[in-house]
Formats: C-alpha cells, sequence, structure tokens
C-alpha cells in the first residue's frame, strides 16, 4: 500500500511545504511540495527520515525522579502524566494567582492552541525565543512603519540589487528563498554582501565588505549621508508617506563616507560608488533589514537604519522591492477562526514588564529573558510554573547557570517536546510530542503576496507514545475544567470550527498541501492606499513613541574601542546542513558536519602560534572549551566565528554529546544585556580570549 | 559512459551538501558509505571577492569500468539497455576488488551487510520515469539529470572554454 501525503517540515523552523510518501505505513520519501517548491528540499528535510526512524527522542511521558537534570525519569502513562500537570498547575494558581505561570515557544504559525491554553489559565505571560532572534529587527520595523518584520516580503523575483547584512541566505537555508535568490543572481540582480565573515551567499555576491563586528550602524550612517547628500533618494515617496525626513538629514550630517571608513574599514571611496550603484538601481532595492539580530546594544539602530535606506529607495510596495505581506482581510476574505479569541483576556499585567514598564516593546511575546528577574524577584508577582513548549531557551538563551539558577526556583517545569532538548532535559514532566510526519496540525493562516492557508497533515502512525498537541492540550485543559475553550473532540472538529465561515473544508486541502483563499496577487495604490499602522498613518522616520519611550529616534553613534590583545567577540552563525541546535543527534546530518571549529583570522592566529586544525583553548567569565582552529583570511580579525549548537551536555543523545562546544555558555552576563531600545541579547557585547591549547 | 548524465551548474551550486543527504535517506544508507560527494574550493579572492566554488562527484558509469571486470561474482555489472554501473548485493561477495579498481574511488562499502555499494543513477526512479533522488530535490536546479546528448549547449561552451588555454 502506497500513499502520498502532503505536509509541513518540522526540521527546522522555516516549515517548508513537503509530500511524503509512505509504503506500508513507513515513510520512505520526502520532497519539497511540487506546487511550491518543484520538489526542492533540504538535508534538513531528507533527514526527517532519520529523525523518526533513527534518533533517538522521547518515547513517553516521563516524570523527573531526583534532581533536575540529573536524567533519572520515570515512564508513566499519560493520564498520570496529565493529572500530575493538571494538578500541581491548579494548586499553583490557586496559591500564586494566574499570572503565575508562563509558557515560552519557538514562535510559528501554529500557536493557537498553546496561546489559548494560557489565556484560559487566565495568565498573560506568552513568551518566545525572539529575543534571541530577530526582535530588534522586529521593533525597528514596528517604530517605522508600525508593521512588523513578518508583515513583508522581499520580492527578490524583479530586485535590481539585494543588500544582506551578515543574512546569509544560502546556508540559513529558507528552501523557497535559496531558490528565489539564485534564479535572480542568474537573471543578473546585484548582491552587496557585508558581514564579519565570507559566506557561501558572500561567495556569490558582486560586492563583498568585510566590516569591523558591530559596525553596522555606522556604515548605515554614512550612506544615509551620502544617499541624501547625492539626492538619489524617492523625494515624491518621501514627501507623500513619510514623516521626519529633515530631523534625518539633520542627525546624519557629521557621518560621511569618509567617517563610516574609519569605523568599519570600508573604503569611503567604494561607499560613494555603491551609493551610485543603487541611485540607479531604485526603486527595485531590498536592504535586508536583517533575520537574527540579537548581536549588540545598538542592533535595534543598526536595523532601523537599514529600514530607513529602503525608505528612502522608496522600495516599499513596488515590485522588486519590498512588498506589504496581505491576509485574507486585506482581499475582503474571512480569516481562519481562533480558539484564542473565545477566551477573556487576562486582566493581569505582563510580568517581563513588557507593555508598561516597557511600553514600547511589542506585547504580543514580550521578551523571554525578562521573566527571569521576575522569577527572582516575585515581582511584580509570583512565577512558579514554566511550561516549556517546543523551546530551548538553555541553547538559544545566554548564561546557562544565570539561567538554572532562576529555574530552580519554579515549582513546576512541564516541557512539551518531540526531542530531548538541554531545557527538556531540566523538566520534571515530559510530555512527549508526536513527531512532525506522526500528527496533524491546527490549520494555520500566512501572510504573503497572496495568503495561504496551510496544514500538517499525519504521514505514519506515532512510533511511540506520543501525541499531538491539539491532544494534550485539550486534556490538560478538560482536566482543570476549562474544556469549554477547546470546542472540540477530534482534530477533523478543530478544523471544521477554523474553516467556518471561509467557504473551504479540508476535504480542499487534499490537492496541493494548501489553499489560497485570494488567487491574484495585489499591490496597495502608494497614491493613497498603503496601510500603516502608526499614529500618524505615515513611516515614521522620527518616531513619537519611541521618543516618548526616551530612545532616539536615531541614536548618536558610540565608537567602539579597540579589542584588548587576545580578544575577540565571538560571533557565531548557521552551516546549511544544521538547524540550530536541533539536528546535532540526526545520524544523517551528523555524518556530514559532526562538529563545529573556530574560525580565526590567519594574521591573527600567526601571532598566536595557531595553525590550521590546532586545538586552542577559548574561554570568557570562567568557562573555557576546547575546539578545533580554523584559520582563514575572510574573518575579520576583531572575530573569531563558530557554528551555533553544539556542546550537547544531554548524555542520551550519542552521537552529539560532549561533541564540539556550546557558543552560548561564554555569553556569561549577557542574560542582563540586551538592546534597551529594541529588546534583543546582545550577545556578542561580550568578549572571549583564544589561546593555544596545551599539549597534555 | 551510460546513455545519462548528471550534470552540475557550479554558478548555481551553493554547496548545502543536500545530495548526499539526499542520497543517503533514498538508499537508507548506514554510517560510512556517501554515494556523492561535494567538494569545497576556495574562498579564493577574485576582484575583490572571496569566492567558492562546489564540485559534484558521482559515478562517471565508464564506459568500460574496471570496477565490473575486477568483480569476480559478477555482482558489479553495467546495465546493456542503458550502461549504468551498479552491484547486484545479493551477488556481491564483499571481497572489495571494486573499491581497489575503481581509480576515483566510486564503490563504497557498506560494513554491517559486508556489501559494496555505489551510485546506480537511482535506476529503479529512472525506471518510474523519476530522476535520481539528488537531482529531484536540489535546491537550486544546478543538478540537472538527462540523456547525454541533451547536454546543454551552456555546458558544453564552459567546457570548451576550459579546454581553450
Amino acid at each position: 500500500m502506497k500513499k502520498s501525503v502532503f505536509s509541513i517540515c518540522g526540521m527546522c523552523t522555516v516549515r517548508c511545504p513537503i509530500r511524503v510518501e509512505v509504503e506500508n505505513g513507513v515513510a520512505t520519501w520526502i520532497e519539497g511540495n511540487p506546487h511550491i517548491l518543484g520538489r526542492s528540499l533540504c538535508g534538513k528535510g531528507s533527514a526527517g527520515l532519520a529523525f523518526h526512524y533513527q534518533e533517538y527522542r522521547p518515547q513517553g511521558p516521563m516524570l523527573r525522579q531526583g534532581l533536575r537534570g540529573g536524567g533519572q525519569w520515570k515512564r508513566v502513562t499519560w493520564d498520570t502524566a496529565l493529572d500530575y500537570v493538571a494538578d500541581k498547575l491548579g494548586r499553583i494558581l490557586d496559591r500564586y494567582g494566574p499570572g503565575s505561570t508562563f509558557l515560552s515557544c519557538r514562535g510559528g504559525p501554529f500557536l493557537d492552541l498553546p496561546k489559548t491554553f494560557l489565556k484560559a489559565l487566565g495568565s498573560p505571560n506568552f513568551t518566545n525565543h525572539d529575543a534571541a532572534c530577530g526582535r530588534n529587527v522586529h521593533h525597528a520595523s514596528l517604530s517605522l512603519y508600525g508593521l512588523g518584520r513578518k508583515d513583508f516580503i522581499y520580492d527578490l523575483k524583479e530586485c535590481n540589487h539585494l543588500v544582506l547584512y551578515g543574512r546569509n541566505m544560502l546556508e540559513s537555508l529558507k528552501v523557497k528563498e535559496a531558490k528565489d535568490l539564485m534564479e535572480a543572481l542568474s537573471r543578473g540582480m546585484r548582491m552587496t554582501y557585508i558581514d564579519v565573515r565570507q559566506t557561501v551567499t558572500g561567495s556569490k555576491a558582486s560586492r563583498f565588505w568585510m566590516v569591523r563586528p558591530g559596525s553596522d550602524y555606522a556604515l548605515n550612517l554614512g550612506i544615509i549621508h551620502a544617499v541624501i547628500k547625492e539626492g538619489v533618494y524617492d523625494a515624491e515617496f518621501i514627501r507623500k508617506w513619510t514623516t521626519g525626513f529633515d530631523d534625518l538629514a539633520n542627525i546624519v550630517q557629521p557621518y560621511t563616507p569618509e567617517w563610516a571608513e574609519e569605523q568599519t574599514g570600508v573604503p569611503a571611496a567604494e561607499i560613494h560608488e555603491f551609493v551610485r550603484e543603487i541611485a540607479s538601481d531604485r526603486p527595485k532595492v531590498v536592504f535586508h533589514p536583517g533575520w537574527m539580530l540579537a548581536r549588540y546594544r545598538d542592533s535595534f539602530y543598526a536595523s532601523r537604519s537599514t529600514h530607513i535606506l529602503n525608505v528612502l529607495m522608496g522600495s516599499v510596495e513596488v515590485p522588486g522591492g519590498q512588498i506589504i505581506a496581505k491576509g485574507p482581510k486585506d482581499y475582503g476574505k474571512k480569516d481562519l477562526n481562533n480558539l484564542g479569541d473565545g477566551v477573556p483576556k487576562p486582566t493581569e499585567k505582563r510580568a517581563d514588564g513588557v507593555g508598561w514598564k516597557y511600553p514600547h516593546f511589542d506585547a504580543g511575546p514580550g521578551l523571554f529573558q525578562l521573566f527571569y528577574p521576575a522569577i527572582l524577584t516575585g515581582q511584580p508577582y509570583p512565577i512558579k510554573a514554566y511550561v516549556c513548549y517546543r523551546h530551548d531557551p538553555l541553547t538559544g538563551f545566554p548564561d546557562r547557570e544565570a539561567q538554572r539558577a532562576a529555574l530552580d526556583r519554579l515549582d513546576l517545569i512541564v516541557a512539551l517536546d518531540a526531542k530531548f532538548g538541554e531545557t527538556t532535559w531540566y523538566g520534571d514532566v515530559i510530555l512527549p510530542l508526536s513527531g512532525y510526519l506522526e500528527k496533524d496540525s491546527p490549520i494555520a493562516s500566512q501572510k504573503g503576496k497572496t495568503p495561504r492557508f496551510i496544514v500538517r497533515r499525519q504521514a505514519i502512525e506515532p512510533l511511540y507514545d506520543s501525541k499531538p498537541e491539539w491532544w494534550i492540550f485539550k486534556e490538560l485543559a478538560k482536566r482543570m475544567g476549562l474544556d469549554k475553550y477547546f470546542p472540540y473532540e477530534s482534530v477533523q472538529e478543530l478544523w471544521d470550527f477554523q474553516l467556518k465561515g471561509t467557504g473551504f473544508s479540508i476535504a480542499d486541502f487534499e490537492e496541493k498541501g494548501f489553499v489560497d483563499p485570494a488567487d491574484k496577487a495585489k499591490l496597495f495604490d502608494r497614491e493613497n492606499g498603503l496601510k500603516l499602522k502608526t499614529g500618524s498613518g505615515k513611516i515614521e522616520l522620527v518616531s513619537p513613541s519611541l521618543e516618548k519611550a526616551g530612545f532616539p529616534s536615531l541614536d548618536i553613534y558610540r565608537e567602539r574601542e579597540p579589542l584588548p590583545a587576545g580578544t575577540f567577540r565571538l560571533v557565531f552563525g548557521r552551516h546549511a546542513i544544521h538547524a540550530h541546535g536541533h539536528t546535532q543527534d540526526n545520524p544523517l546530518l551528523h555524518e556530514v558536519f559532526p562538529e563545529n571549529n573556530l574560525w580565526i583570522n590567519d594574521r591573527v592566529a600567526a601571532d598566536l602560534g595557531i595553525a590550521e586544525g590546532d586545538k586552542v583553548e577559548i574561554s570568557a567569565n570562567g568557562v573555557t572549551a576546547e575546539v578545533k582552529a580554523h584559520i582563514t583570511p575572510f574573518i575579520h580579525p576583531e572575530a573569531v566565528f563558530t557554528v551555533h549548537g553544539f556542546g550537547r551536555t544531554v548524555p542520551v543523545l550519542k552521537r552529539a554529546f560532549g561533541v564540539g562546544f556550546a557558543d552560548q555558555r561564554m555569553a556569561k552576563g549577557c542574560l542582563e544585556r540586551f538592546d534597551p531600545a529594541g529588546g534583543g541579547i546582545a550577545y556578542l557585547e561580550c568578549l572571549v580570549t583564544v589561546r593555544k591549547a596545551e599539549e597534555v | 559512459m551510460s546513455d545519462y548524465i548528471i550534470f552540475q551548474d557550479v554558478d548555481r551550486c551553493i554547496g548545502c551538501y543536500s545530495c548526499e543527504i539526499h542520497c543517503k535517506a533514498n538508499k537508507k544508507l548506514p554510517d560510512g558509505p556517501r554515494l556523492c560527494r561535494i567538494y569545497q574550493f576556495g574562498p579564493k579572492l577574485v576582484d575583490k571577492v572571496p569566492r567558492m566554488a562546489f564540485s559534484f562527484l558521482a559515478c562517471f558509469h565508464c564506459e568500460k569500468p574496471w570496477c565490473v571486470s575486477a568483480c569476480p561474482s559478477k555482482a558489479m555489472q553495467k546495465r546493456p539497455k542503458d550502461g549504468i554501473v551498479y552491484v547486484e548485493a545479493e551477488k556481491c561477495i564483499g571481497c572489495k576488488l571494486c573499491l581497489y579498481a575503481c581509480p576515483w574511488g566510486v564503490p563504497q562499502f557498506i560494513q554491517e551487510d559486508c556489501v559494496a555499494v555505489k551510485c546506480d543513477l537511482c535506476k529503479d526512479r529512472i525506471d518510474q520515469g523519476l530522476q535520481p533522488a539528488c537531482v529531484t530535490k536540489c535546491i537550486t536546479g544546478c543538478l540537472q539529470f538527462g540523456r547525454r546528448e541533451l547536454m546543454p549547449e551552456e555546458q558544453v561552451r564552459r567546457y570548451e572554454l576550459l579546454a581553450t588555454p
């Protein structure tokens, strides 16, 4: 018996659409959805078979015995595990109030269930990983447009010039984006790539600038200065759609390209040449505002100034520029029904301070790291329970010791996960989620050039005693007397509820794996139809809400001191074969890329007596690790680089355990160090020392 | 050579190693054998940009394959209808002579099963009118599959450029 199932990949957080072939109940082939990806898929996607059939993952509900993180687990039934969680959560709720539980996740389109569950408890404390990722970019976008970072599509299909600041599109892979990028490059699109090191993406660029670490903002100030001075901006668009242009011109006045050269190392003559190029390429120019920008204390301004460059180019809502993502409502169609809309809004203020203590941050997911001080101080109220829903902050956030010290103060840590993350292992209860081939998901609504409804469909039976989210949250809610907020008994009933009034049924997804509520893409009218969500309805180059919170719209540039000899900024990133910390134990991926190394600039290495392949000792603030050196001229002398996600400490991960080193553990003290305007962790505001390891 | 070739547009290759994984996942191979490989060249500075190139290597499916002649058990064969060189696992006695015979190091070995294994261009897929796994799922379309005589002009032109000093 052979069948074919359209579904959604779960190997990383991009969630590419896939088609799965199943023979006699066993998945044998995964490819990209031919209707969207022409069957293309990345290596991680194919390694999904190995994830399901070979990786060691939680095989049933487990209760911790002994100390947290000690790895002594007792297998129990689902009834026992769910009763335990419901009983304990209920008692914490009664004693400490509705806000005493917080829930974190990795983000993504399928969050109605966990959000509804938390809301039903009465807690406002939903949060996600984004403070260690794109929060600065998101807040920068909000401060200009009132629209978030995911409200824009970069139209590579017609773009003339793409400018990337460390956005490594060909290694931090999104399959569709990488395909589009290579199409655009072979069509002749120019690409300027700016980074502290050379990547595969940069190797395909028409221009490569190796900049001093942390100087993106200075570079942008220099470019903006030149753009305004040369008068090569879209004056008509600026007049019609922006506020504060004259203030912007004043702010960048002192920041000439010659000044930028001193800060960044990029020759002023090349900045001038670049500005002449974009002048002829506009408006089909995209300055990518960044993705993972939890880097420096001024990353918010680096991103905001990048967004501003798009505005100056007039590349908003034009083909080849950045296009506002549209949902069903923008096409006059009905969107999905959310379970969460049926739950009263919690009355308590957020424990992370977002929305009241920090009015300039988006209250949606708040800021994860600010839950730790709330746990430790009991302010504004006690936090006693943590639901860790497919998230691994001990890998994604800095300073494991500080995190554990806070987690130790909790009465309950419940981990819902399909694999053994560092944080899952530190939990009290593991509720194992089925693998992504083993379960149905709720339907999700995706904004885009045209909107789309997508759904993950079960391809195979669960190999172990695991469950899907729709079942777990419903069962927990039932036990806590909250099941009226989960008005379904089967996933079919959940889908029916979601689709009611949209004109679609789940059967409509069979043909291609998705449905499109609107068939033909449209652009908003640039004369009077841009739907911006700022107070003024315009693009606010000077942002009243930012300034009201005490932050300048564009800060002065704070020059970086030269680094003391032998110290570096530890920059981390991706390799095409791994997804952060998710995939190190996968047999197929491990074989291709088993261990991370440390890139060191060749001249620096020569000074330190380090040769290719030598073992070096890297340390910061009392944390030390050994790693093999990779020597290259194509990394800035102030930076060292590694691939994130290694140095796993969970002993059941046979391949990954103890292999390579964990960059996030070096960033001690960085848990409290975040960009005050953007909220993102300032991972790189911390220096490491590197020296040749002593022979034993 | 076989009637078919896989050609690689180096300009389009992004060195993502996906082809290696697509192959191994499809063939359900254990740790060790890899039937196609990506090799990285560079980065090397060319006109101010450090460039990298990635080369895809699998089996050449030789006209007169030494691995076939070396095989004492007739497990290594050249398919008459299209020249694909493959191992019939049931006949393989695990002597590794093919591994030694191939000048390119193409045949691999599955330790657990004590058999040789190599790229067969996914002949089972070809017979169903499909393409090899590595080509089917290549992200950028840099890998292409087809009959030898249909190799695109562009590719021929590049070979000529390489041949002209």
